[in-house]
C-alpha cells in the first residue's frame, strides 16, 4: 500500500477470494508471458514522504534563477507577465483542475462553456469568427496551420517569413517532412519581411505563406501588406501573432490573415520553463470544418435548457480516424481557462491600456539603450514590447559574454539573437512586460553599458 | 451541483458586467509620454477595441466558480474512464510546480542557471527509461498524440536514413483513433490488422500484411480491450523481420509499471501520457505530456535539444545533440510543469510503489469485473474478451440492448443520476454497445462496491422500465444535450453586440 492506495490485508483477502486467484502475481502470471515479466524491482531510488518530496523539489528549485530572481528582459516567446491571483485561484479548483476532456457533457457544462468563452475571447482578440478550444503551444499550432492548409488546398510549397520564431520554423519544418511539403525562407531587411522577395517567393504551387506579428526581431510588419501579396493565390496566409500587442496592433482579421495562430502563455500563465502554456488556433469561416481540435458548440437540452457540447467531432480523430483534420486529442483546456479569465480580468480596457503602456515603455528602452555606449538598434522599425540591438561586441560569444555580466549584476538584459540569426551574431532581443518598470530600464541601461564596456577591456586586453 | 446552481439562468462572461467595470489596473505610466501615434502608425494600429468582458474582480471570480461547480470531477467521484487512467492527483504536486523557481523560470534561462530543472528533468528521463526498458528519452511531446507523431516521425528518418521509402504503418482495430490520425499526418498510410478471438493481434493476417512496405506497427500492451497480447514476442520477431519499427502506445502503460517493459517486449518507441500514469491532473482536457522513449537503432534521429550532463556533473542543453534529428516539435523543452508533477510522483513511490500502483490497478480492476459479473446474472453486460483483465475491461451492452432496449449511452446518462462519471463509451470501435472501465489503484474497495451495486440497480430498473434509463439523466444541471443540432448549425462564440 502506497499513500495513495487503500487497499488493507483485509480487503486483499476478499478481493483475491471474489476474483477468485490466490495471489495478485497470478493476475499478472496468468496474463503476461514469462520471458516478458520483469521479473525484478524497478531501478529506481525508494519512495520518500511528502515532506521529503517537497524538500527534495524545493532544493531543485533553488537551483534556478528564475524571474523571481532577476530583473528579467528575456522574452523571444515567453513573457513574464503578472499572473492575478485569481488565476492561480480558478485553476486550482478541483472542478477545473482534475476531470477528463468533456465527453459527458451533462457533468461538464462548466468546461464547456469555458471553452465556448475562451472561442469568442480568442475571436475577439484576432477579429476572426473561428476559434477553437486550443491547441499545445505556439510553434506547434504554426506546423498545425501547415497541416490545415496542406489538407485544404494541396499545395506542397510553404513560403516562410525568416521573422518567424525559430522554434515555429524549425517545428514546421519537422511536420512538413512529414506530410510532404517543402519550405521557402524569406530574409529580412532592415528588420522586417523583405517585401519583394516575399512577393517574388509566392506563387500559383505556394500551399500557405506564414509571417509573425510582431516579428522575432520585435519588430511590427505590415501584415496586410503581406497577406495582400498572395490574395490572388491559393495559398492560405498564416499569422504566428503574440496576443498581449492586439489591443493595439490591427487584428489579423482585418489584415487579411485566413489563419491566426500563436503562443498563449503571455495571457495568464506561467513562465513554466517552457510549458505548459496553450497555442490559440483562429480562422476564417472558410476553415471551420478544417479547423484541429477541440470545439465546444452552444445548444439546447431536452427541456429547452441553454447549454454546450463539443460539435463538429466529425474533423476528429476519434471518429474520422485517417481521415481526421489533426491527430490532437488531450491539448491544453486548463491553461485557455487561464487565458479567458485573464482576457476577462483585463478586460476591454484594460487590453489596450497594457498595449499602450508597453508601447510607451519599449520606446523609453529603446532609446535610453541606443544612447548607451557600444549599443545600438539592430533595425528602426515600430516595436511595442521587443526589440533588437546590435553589441558592439564580438559575435555571440561576446554577447553572451555580456548576458552573464548582466546577470551576475542581477539583470537578465534578454536573448543572444546570434544563437538562432548568423547574420545577427552581435543582436540583443530585449522584452518588456508591465512588470518591467522605469526603474528597472533605466537599472538595465547602467548594467548593460558597464558589462558591454567591460567586455570590451576584456577583449582589448585579451587581445 | 446544487439546485441553486442549476436554477441560475446560464449566462457568458460576455453577458455580464457593465461598461467601464474592470478587474485591472494598469501601473501608470511612468516614461516620458511620446506621440503614440508616431510610435505606432494608424495604419496598424488597431481601430476597435476587442469586445473583452467589463467585470470587476468578485463578479469575475462568481461567474467563474459558479461555472465550476456546474462540472463533475475526479476530486468529488468515481471517474473509471477506460483508457484516461483517473487516478488521484496528489496536491502535493501543485504546490511543488507552483514554487517560482519552477513556475517563473524562463525557458530561455542560461542552462548555467537552471540546473535544478535540467537535472529534474534529466533524471525523470533516466527513471521512464528504466520504466519502459528503453534507454533513451525525449522529453519534448506536448501530449500522447504529439508523442504519436514523433515516433511516426522517428520511423520515417530511421528507415530514410536506410534508403528506404516505405509507405504503410499497420494499426490493429482495437487502436484509438490518434493512431490512424497521426499515420496520415506523418505522410504514411494506415493499414488496419484485425484482431483475433481472445482479443490480440491476428497473427495470420499480421503475417499477411507485413512486407517491405510496412514502416511500423503500433501497438498498445495490454490493448483497448484490457487484453495484454500474449505473443508479443512473436509479433515484435514478423515487425522486425521485414525491418519495421515496432511502436508502443503507453495510453495503458498504468498496467504494467514495475511488471513487465516494452524494451523487453521488442518494442523500439514507446510513448509515456504523464497525464495518465504519472497524475499530471487533466484539467477538462490538458494539459497533457507524452514523452517518448526508444531503442538504439532510433536513437540517432531525436528531437532537439538534447540534455546532456558533462564529466562535471553540470548538466547543459544541446541544440545538436543529435546528430541525425528530425528536428523540434515544438517550441522550448516541453511542459515542464507536468514534468515537476511526474517526477515528484515518481520520487514519493519510488520503484516498488509503481509495482505497486500497477498492481493494485490490475486487482481493483478485476475485483470489480468479478463484482459486475456476480450482480449480473442474466448476462446483459458480458465481458467481450477473456477471462481476467489488466488494468481496464471491455464490457458488451449488446445484450442489455437486445433484451432490455436499453443502450450503453442511457446506461452511461443514468448513472449520472448515481453520482458517477460513467466509464468510455462506444469504444473500442470492434465491440457492439461497448463500456470501456477502468477504475484505477487510488479507488477504494467501498467505491468499487457501490458502482456495481449501481450498476446491478440501473439493470434492475431497466427490466421494469426502460424508460428511466432511456430518458436520463435528470439531477444533472443540463440533461441530453441536442448535439445534431450543435453541429448542423454551429454557434462556437458568443454574439456580441456591434457597438
Amino acid at each position: 500500500m502506497t499513500r495513495y492506495t487503500s487497499v488493507t490485508d483485509a480487503d486483499l483477502a476478499e478481493m483475491l477470494a471474489a476474483i477468485g486467484v490466490g495471489s495478485v502475481q497470478e493476475l499478472f502470471d496468468r496474463q503476461i508471458p514469462a520471458g516478458v515479466r520483469l521479473g525484478r524491482p524497478l531501478d529506481l531510488p525508494p519512495g520518500l514522504s511528502e515532506q521529503e518530496v517537497y524538500a527534495h523539489l524545493r532544493e531543485l528549485a533553488a537551483r534556478n534563477v528564475s524571474a523571481e530572481d532577476e530583473i528579467t528582459f528575456l522574452g523571444a516567446g515567453m513573457y513574464d507577465h503578472y499572473v492575478p491571483a485569481v488565476v492561480d485561484m480558478l485553476l486550482g479548483r478541483s472542478e477545473f483542475l482534475t476531470p477528463y476532456t468533456p465527453y459527458q457533457p451533462e457533468v461538464s457544462q462548466g468546461s464547456l462553456q469555458v471553452m465556448f468563452e475562451y472561442q469568442t475571447a480568442i475571436s475577439e482578440l484576432t477579429a476572426l469568427p473561428v476559434s477553437n478550444a486550443s491547441v499545445y503551444e505556439g510553434p506547434s499550432a504554426v506546423a498545425s496551420a501547415g497541416y490545415l492548409a496542406r489538407l485544404a488546398n494541396g499545395k506542397a510549397r510553404f513560403v516562410v517569413s525568416r521573422g518567424l520564431h525559430p522554434h515555429s520554423r524549425e517545428t514546421l519544418e519537422t511536420y512538413a517532412h512529414g506530410f510532404g511539403a517543402e519550405i521557402v525562407e524569406v530574409p529580412l531587411r532592415d528588420g522586417v519581411t523583405d517585401p519583394d522577395a516575399w512577393a517574388a517567393a509566392i506563387d500559383g504551387d505556394t500551399g500557405a505563406v506564414f509571417f509573425a506579428q510582431p516579428n522575432f526581431l520585435g519588430a511590427v510588419e505590415d501584415a496586410a501588406a503581406l497577406a495582400a501579396a498572395a490574395k490572388d493565390t491559393p495559398a492560405v496566409v498564416v499569422g504566428q501573432y503574440d496576443p498581449i500587442p492586439l489591443g493595439i496592433l490591427k487584428p489579423p482579421g482585418e489584415c487579411g490573415v485566413d489563419v491566426a495562430v500563436g503562443e498563449g502563455q503571455a495571457l495568464g500563465n506561467r513562465l513554466d520553463f517552457g510549458g505548459p502554456s496553450f497555442g490559440f488556433f483562429a480562422a476564417t469561416e472558410a476553415y471551420l470544418r478544417r479547423m484541429p481540435g477541440r470545439i465546444a458548440g452552444e445548444t439546447t437540452d431536452v427541456d429547452g435548457r441553454r447549454g454546450f457540447v463539443l460539435t463538429l467531432q466529425t474533423r476528429e480523430q476519434h471518429i474520422r480516424r485517417e481521415k481526421a483534420t489533426s491527430n490532437i486529442c488531450t491539448a491544453q483546456a486548463l491553461n485557455a481557462l487561464a487565458g479567458v479569465v485573464y482576457l476577462s480580468w483585463l478586460g476591454r480596457q484594460g487590453l489596450v491600456e497594457l498595449g499602450e503602456l508597453l508601447l510607451q515603455r519599449t520606446h523609453y528602452a529603446r532609446q535610453r539603450l541606443t544612447a548607451v555606449e557600444g549599443v545600438r538598434a539592430l533595425h528602426e522599425q515600430p516595436v511595442v514590447r521587443e526589440f533588437a540591438l546590435g553589441l558592439d561586441v564580438d559575435g555571440v560569444d561576446g554577447v553572451r559574454a555580456v548576458i552573464r555580466r548582466c546577470q551576475d549584476a542581477g539583470v537578465n538584459p534578454g536573448y543572444a539573437l546570434g544563437r538562432d540569426y548568423e547574420e545577427y551574431a552581435d543582436g540583443l532581443l530585449v522584452a518588456l512586460t508591465e512588470q518591467r518598470s522605469r526603474a528597472d530600464i533605466d537599472r538595465l541601461a547602467d548594467v548593460l553599458g558597464a558589462a558591454v564596456a567591460a567586455e570590451r577591456a576584456a577583449v582589448e586586453v585579451g587581445a | 451541483m446544487s439546485a441553486s446552481v442549476q436554477s441560475d439562468p446560464v449566462v457568458t462572461v460576455f453577458e455580464k458586467g457593465a461598461p467601464g467595470r474592470r478587474a485591472f489596473v494598469a501601473p501608470g505610466l511612468d516614461v516620458p509620454e511620446a506621440d503614440a501615434l508616431e510610435l505606432l502608425p494608424a495604419h496598424l494600429r488597431r481601430e476597435h477595441p476587442a469586445r473583452l468582458p467589463e467585470l470587476s474582480e468578485p463578479e469575475l471570480v462568481r461567474h467563474y466558480v459558479k461555472l465550476s461547480r456546474r462540472n463533475f470531477d475526479l476530486d468529488t467521484g468515481f471517474y473509471p474512464l477506460g483508457s484516461c487512467t483517473m487516478k488521484h492527483n496528489p496536491r502535493l504536486h501543485e504546490r511543488v510546480a507552483a514554487l517560482s523557481g519552477h513556475a517563473r523560470l524562463h525557458p530561455l534561462q542560461d542552462p548555467e542557471r537552471s540546473q535544478g530543472a535540467l537535472e529534474l528533468m534529466w533524471s525523470l528521463e533516466r527513471a521512464l527509461a528504466e520504466v519502459s526498458g528503453l534507454p533513451h528519452v525525449s522529453l519534448q511531446p506536448s501530449a500522447g498524440s504529439h508523442g504519436e507523431l514523433a515516433g511516426v516521425l522517428l520511423t520515417r528518418a530511421f528507415h530514410e536514413d536506410r534508403g528506404q521509402h516505405r509507405t504503410k504503418v499497420l494499426t490493429p482495430d482495437t487502436a484509438h483513433g490518434t493512431n490512424p490520425a497521426t499515420v496520415t499526418m506523418a505522410g504514411y498510410t494506415v493499414v488496419k490488422v484485425g484482431t483475433n478471438p481472445d482479443g490480440g493481434v491476428d497473427l495470420d493476417d499480421l503475417r499477411a500484411k507485413a512486407d517491405e512496405d510496412v514502416a511500423c506497427l503500433m501497438l498498445t500492451n495490454p490493448n483497448t480491450l484490457g487484453v495484454f497480447d500474449p505473443n508479443i514476442t512473436e509479433i515484435a520477431r514478423i515487425v522486425h523481420e521485414v525491418g519495421a519499427t515496432l511502436y508502443y502506445d503507453g495510453a495503458n502503460l498504468n498496467a504494467i509499471m514495475g511488471k513487465a517493459r516494452p524494451g523487453d517486449m521488442g518494442f523500439d518507441i514507446v510513448h509515456f501520457n504523464l497525464h495518465k500514469s504519472f497524475t499530471q491532473p487533466h484539467g477538462g482536457g490538458g494539459p497533457g505530456s507524452g514523452p517518448i522513449a526508444v531503442s538504439d537503432r532510433i536513437r540517432p534521429f531525436l528531437m532537439n535539444p538534447r540534455i546532456v550532463r558533462g564529466e562535471d556533473g553540470a548538466f547543459d542543453l544541446d541544440d545538436h545533440g543529435y546528430e541525425k534529428s528530425i528536428g523540434r516539435l515544438r517550441g522550448f523543452q516541453g511542459n515542464y510543469g507536468c514534468f515537476v508533477r511526474s517526477y515528484a510522483y515518481i520520487r514519493s513511490l519510488g520503484g516498488e510503489g509503481l509495482a505497486d500502483a500497477s498492481e493494485t490497478a490490475v486487482l481493483n480492476a478485476n475485483y470489480l469485473l468479478a463484482r459486475l459479473r456476480e450482480k449480473d446474472a442474466d448476462g446483459r453486460l458480458p465481458l467481450a474478451f477473456g477471462e481476467l483483465c489488466m488494468h481496464e475491461f471491455v464490457l458488451s451492452g449488446s445484450p442489455m440492448k437486445k433484451d432490455l432496449g436499453v443502450r450503453t449511452l442511457d446506461l452511461a446518462k443514468r448513472l449520472l443520476d448515481h453520482g458517477y462519471h460513467p466509464p468510455t463509451v462506444y469504444f473500442p470501435l470492434l465491440v457492439d454497445e461497448a463500456l470501456l472501465v477502468e477504475p484505477t489503484e487510488t479507488e477504494t474497495r467501498e467505491t468499487l462496491d457501490g458502482f456495481a451495486d449501481a450498476i446491478a440497480d440501473i439493470l434492475a430498473e431497466a427490466a421494469g422500465d426502460p424508460t428511466v434509463a432511456q430518458n436520463a439523466p435528470y439531477t444533472t444541471p443540463v440533461r441530453r444535450l441536442d448535439e445534431a443540432g450543435a453541429a448542423k448549425r454551429p454557434v462556437i462564440r458568443q454574439a456580441l453586440s456591434s457597438d
